[in-house]
Order: structure tokens, then sequence, then C-alpha cells
């Protein structure tokens, strides 16, 4: 099992830290620092209204070693064309990963040093005890035909996994990255992952996340995007599963001409959790963005969407456009959406719209008396509903594992 | 084919139906007009299945069968259609699909093979020509963005894919101009067969130009208080609706 570097320490107290049952791993001090003299967010904190953090604040987690033998294959996309990095408890294991072998994907994990300011604990918390790194360059004008899929797969009762993804694409490189998380069926896990991507000028990314955890893991997930001039880049946030699970994806379009797509769907039951708050920063003349957001909520699940769509002074002709549209299949279920548009340029256009409501009871009725069974027909409209997200998936291997998987859950005929 | 007897039925508080009683034989087509407020939709909604009304008295027989007790779908799948008045716009359902699988619903419900795909684009084809509708439009989304005349002509070319043995138009001619109308009448007039029949649901005459009735009736109050042949949908056009209503509270 390869450490991520040398100068290990053995971690000192943190209450949610297990120091007894923990391996050890390299401690950034000062980022350890940071967190114990901040506290964690709590509903009063306006960005966490909607989202409690005790019950993860209460456990006690341990930063694991990979089991001998991991079911992390679950994840895996067979029909997807692929280059596959595997992280066991946040650290990439060599022998499951079948490593890219292109002169122009070079990956490392080697320590990266980045901002000691953190804006929330969670943060603090995986740069204090990061589990592992992984580096990824694209090389400039590189057209990558196979994707690469990052599989982060927690197995270990009670682990705490938390790596820090760098990913850097070169001008003009085209490439495709598929992140699956999923975790042990009967082991509860916290996942705390940090991604920091850098797209260079005209190249052409997407990402697509597929989360797949279980009811009793919490994953929370720290996106940050650096978008240069002329790219292309696009976002796929898709939930499938999991009982807490937050996107916190922040995308700064640093140049003109961006194309910039970020579309999610959640399908959030029992009493499951989903939290996506996105921050787009349009801080250049000619770009545009579309944002997507699709939620269909049954049983006592809570839904949370908050957009905020900075357009700075000098981003003119700005085009953006916003939509968050849910459907609630239970009395119990509950949306909280927030969109957040600051514009402080005057030639823009801007759109966003939010729409939280029952199924269409007058659909229903057109499409029974046409001979659908009202389960077909519920069907019928869910899935056009789920689909219109799915659309932005442009892989075809990732879009039809994703319906497979909405489909064994029954989710798509509720 | 179509007994009904005595239908009373209320949404709400609101007691609409009082009483109706209608007899459908195959093949024949039977208007039913009336003032607004006289229950024309309720009749049409309460024969479709919709929820919202409550049946609280008398019964309905489509082919001998109890048709109150069937769902939606069943009812459909046996052979009953209703035309929207307003056709709901579905966005993100083709058409193509949507058709497709009641297609293969009622076919199941039938007993028969589902169409292999060769032979469902014929059918559609074939019907889509009885309404002049556009191909381009069957492969859209269910009447999202059609205009009033579309949306009416895609109700007819779903009747026709259907092949229902009655056909319930609820209101069809409403907001339609006289080109689109002659299109719908036409294809209505192409789906007339010894085995099918029609209940006609119109506020106006103009319709039964086009599309000529065995019988017209009128409904007030909830019940039927006249009936006859073509000529008096002719009358009514002339004299309007008050002749019949002081007729009939002049009784009440």
């Amino acid at each position: 099992m390869l450490m991520p570097n040398t100068m290990e320490e053995t971690i000192t107290t943190l209450s949610i830290v297990d120091t007894d049952r923990s391996v050890a791993v390299k401690v950034d001090a000062s980022a350890k620092a940071a967190l114990e003299s901040m506290r964690w967010p709590t509903t009063r904190d306006e960005d966490w209204k909607y989202t409690r953090t005790g019950r993860i604040t209460k456990e006690q987690w341990a930063i694991l070693e990979a089991p001998a033998q991991s079911n992390w294959q679950s994840m895996s996309i067979p029909a997807l064309d692929a280059w596959q990095i595997v992280l066991i408890n946040g650290r990439v294991d060599h022998a499951q990963s079948q490593l890219p072998v292109d002169a122009n994907i070079q990956v490392t994990e080697d320590e990266v040093k980045t901002s000691q300011t953190f804006t929330h604990s969670f943060e603090a918390l995986q740069r204090a005890y990061c589990t592992g790194h992984l580096n990824i360059v694209i090389a400039d004008k590189a057209q990558i035909a196979k994707s690469i899929h990052i599989i982060h797969y927690n197995d270990g009762n009670k682990v705490l996994s938390q790596p820090q993804l760098n990913i850097t694409i070169g001008a003009f490189a085209k490439v495709h990255f598929v992140e699956s998380f999923g975790s042990n069926a009967t082991e509860q896990s916290f996942g705390n992952r940090q991604l920091n991507i850098s797209v260079g000028e005209n190249a052409h990314v997407s990402w697509d996340k597929i989360q797949d955890m279980h009811d009793h893991d919490f994953l929370m997930n720290d996106d940050r995007v650096a978008v240069a001039g002329s790219a292309q880049f696009t976002i796929n946030t898709l939930t499938v599963d999991g009982g807490w699970t937050r996107n916190q994806l922040a995308i700064s379009l640093d140049g003109s001409n961006i194309e910039a797509s970020l579309n999610g769907c959640y399908l959030p039951r029992r009493n499951q959790l989903v939290d996506n708050h996105t921050k787009l920063d349009h801080r250049f003349p000619h770009c545009n963005s579309h944002e997507l957001y699709k939620g269909l909520l049954d049983d006592s699940s809570t839904g949370v969407f908050n957009g905020k769509v900075y357009v700075h002074l000098d981003a003119q002709k700005t085009n953006a456009y916003q939509n968050n549209a849910n459907i609630l299949l239970s009395e119990q279920a509950q949306m909280n959406t927030k969109p957040e548009l600051e514009i402080y340029a005057d030639d823009v256009r801007c759109s966003h719209g939010t729409t939280t409501g029952q199924m269409d009871e007058e659909a229903l009725f057109y499409l029974q008396s046409r001979g659908l069974s009202y389960e077909g027909a519920r069907k019928l409209l869910t899935t056009a509903f789920i689909n219109d997200v799915l659309a932005h998936v442009e892989n075809t291997a990732v879009r039809e594992h994703v319906t497979n998987r909405f489909e064994e859950e029954g989710l798509l005929y509720i | 084919m179509l007994h009904i007897k005595g239908l009373e039925a209320k949404i709400e508080d609101k007691q609409i139906l009082n009483g109706l009683s209608l007899e459908v034989k195959p093949g024949e087509v039977h208007a039913i007009m009336g003032p607004n407020g006289s229950g024309k939709s309720t009749l049409a909604s309460v024969l479709a299945g919709r929820e919202d009304y409550e049946v609280t008295g008398g019964e309905v027989l489509f082919n001998g069968q109890d048709l109150l007790e069937m769902a939606p779908e069943i009812r459909s799948r046996s052979g009953l259609f209703l035309a929207f008045q307003y056709p709901v716009e579905i966005p993100g359902v083709s058409n193509m699909n949507f058709l497709k699988a009641a297609v293969a619903e009622k076919r199941k419900h039938l007993g028969l093979e589902p169409l292999t795909a060769k032979e469902f684009l014929k059918l559609v084809n074939e019907k889509s020509k009885l309404v002049e509708l556009d191909g381009q439009l069957a492969n859209r989304a269910v009447n999202e963005g059609f205009s009033g005349g579309e949306k009416k002509r895609n109700e007819i070319f779903q009747m026709a894919m259907l092949e229902p043995t009655l056909g319930i138009l609820d209101e069809t001619d409403s907001g339609l101009d006289i080109d689109a109308l002659r299109i719908v009448a036409n294809g209505v007039n192409a789906l007339r067969s010894p085995e099918r029949s029609f209940v006609v649901i119109t506020h106006y005459q103009r319709l039964l130009d086009y599309i000529v009735p065995d019988f017209v009736h009128v409904l007030y109050k909830g019940r039927i208080v006249k009936s006859g042949t073509k000529e008096l949908a002719l009358e009514l056009e002339e004299r309007g609706y008050d002749w019949i209503k002081e007729e009939v509270d002049a009784h009440a």
C-alpha cells in the first residue's frame, strides 16, 4: 500500500478523528490548528440552514488502510472505455487501478501546496488529514479518446476518506472524466473529498460525478473549477444514493468566450438529504453558462439547492441561465431552493427559475385515458423529467449506467 | 354499446348530473348540445373516469360491462376514447413513445402480439394523413408548443391510432378556425363505421354541418331534456337555448 508521504506523523487528538484506530498520515499542522479554531457550521449559518452536520461531528471517524478485498467493482461501468483509477479509503490503490498509459496523461500522488485559508471546517479537516493526493495533468492539445474513471470506495467501519484531487487540463486538450463514489453496504463512512480543476484555454472538458453511496454514509464534495478563456466545461452531478450528500461546486470563468454547463439530478428517498450549493463567477465578457438541477423527492427526504451566480462588473454580454425544478412525491418530502443572482454588469441576459410541485395529475390522467397504467404513466413522466438532465451527459455508457441504477432502485416507478 | 341510465354526479358539493339517460347503438353518432354549465363536459369526464367527479347514482354499461367500475386505462383499452377539450402538454415525453406505449397496452389487453417497429411506423404514417398532421409533430413532445388546431388534430390522430369502438369528442370544435374544423371533421368521418359510435359534445351547431349526427340531444341542468334529429341542432342554432330553458323550467 502506497503511503502519501514519507514524513508521517501519528494523528494527535481531534474529537472527530479516532486516533486509536487510525493509521498514520501526514498531518498538516496549520490546517489542524485552523480547524481547531473554527466551529462546525450549524443550521444558524445561512449556507447550512437545512443541512445538519451534527451527525458527522458527533461520530468518531478513523483513517483506515484498504482491506485485503474490496467490492469497489460495483462502481465500475463495464461499457465505459476508460482508464480506471481506484481510491480505496481515500488513497490510490495501484493494484486495483488501471492507470493511464498515455504520454499525454501524467498521474502523480505528490502533495500539492494549496491555500491555507479555509472557508469551512470540512475544507480544513480535509487538509489537516489528507488521506491521499491524486494529481492528473493532461498535456496541451491532447485529445484523450478513453475516459478517465476515478472510483472512490469507502470500505471500513466508520472510515474517513479525504483525498485531494488536483486536475490540470492543458490548452486545446479534450478529455472526459467520470468520478464515482461508492461504499461498503454495511459499514458507515464519511467521504470528504476536495477537487481542484484547472481548465486551460480552448480546452473541452466534461466531468460526470456519480454518487452512489448508502443511507448510513456521509459525502462532502468540495469542487473548485477555474476555467480559462474559450474553453468548454461541463459538470454533471448525478446523485443516485446516499444518506447525506453535500456538493459544493464553485466555478470561476476566468476568460472570455467560455461555455460552462452545470447540471444535476437527485432522487432522495427515506431520510436522505441531498444538498447542492453552486457558485458561478462570470468575471469576463461574452461567456455563456447553463445550469439545470432537477430533483424527485420521496418519503421524508430533504433537498437543498442554492445557486449563486455573480456577474462581475466587467462581464458584459454574459448569458446566464439557471433552472431548478423539483417534484415532491410525498407529503413529507421537503425541498429548499434559493437562486441568488448578483449582477454588476448592465448588458447581460440572466434568467433563473425554480419550481417545486407535485406530479402533474392532469398529465397522468391524460396518459391513463390513452391506456397507460397509473404506474406506466408515472414512469413516463418521471423519466422525462430526469432525462432533461441526463441529456447533458454526453457519454452513452455513463448515461445508461445511471438510468439503470435509477431503474434498479425503482426510482422512476414511484 | 353505451347504456347510460339515471346518471347522477357531483364535483365537490355541486350536483351537476341529475339523472341523465342515453342509449348509443353501434355505428350511431349522437350529438349532445346544451348551454354553458349544463353538464356536457362533466358527462365526458365521468365517462372517461376523471377522479374529481363523484358518481352518486345511476349506471353506465359499456358493451355490457359496468364502465364506472373500470380504471381510466381499462376504459381506454376496452375501446373508449375521449378527445379532450383541453389536450394536456407533456414536456419531455415524445408523441411517438407515448403512442407506442398506448398502442402496446391496448394490443396486450386484446391479446394481440405487439406491433413491430415497422408496422407501427406504417400505422403512424397512415393515420397521421387522416388529419393532415405533419410528421414533425408526431416526433415532438406531446402537445408541447402545438397550436390549438394542432392539439385537436393530435387528439383525432391518437383516436385513429387506438381505433376505439366509442369516441367521445368534448368540444373538439372549440377554438378552431373553419379550415382546422374541416380537417378534424374529415378525420372523424373517415373513422365512422357500422361498429364505431361517437358522442359529439358541442356548444355550437357548426361542427354538425361536418359531422352529421343521427341524433341530437339537449342537455340542461344535468339531464337530457329534448332529443331529435339533426334538424333540432339547426333549430337551436336559430332560436338559441332560451325556449328550451323556459319549457323545462315551466314544467319544474
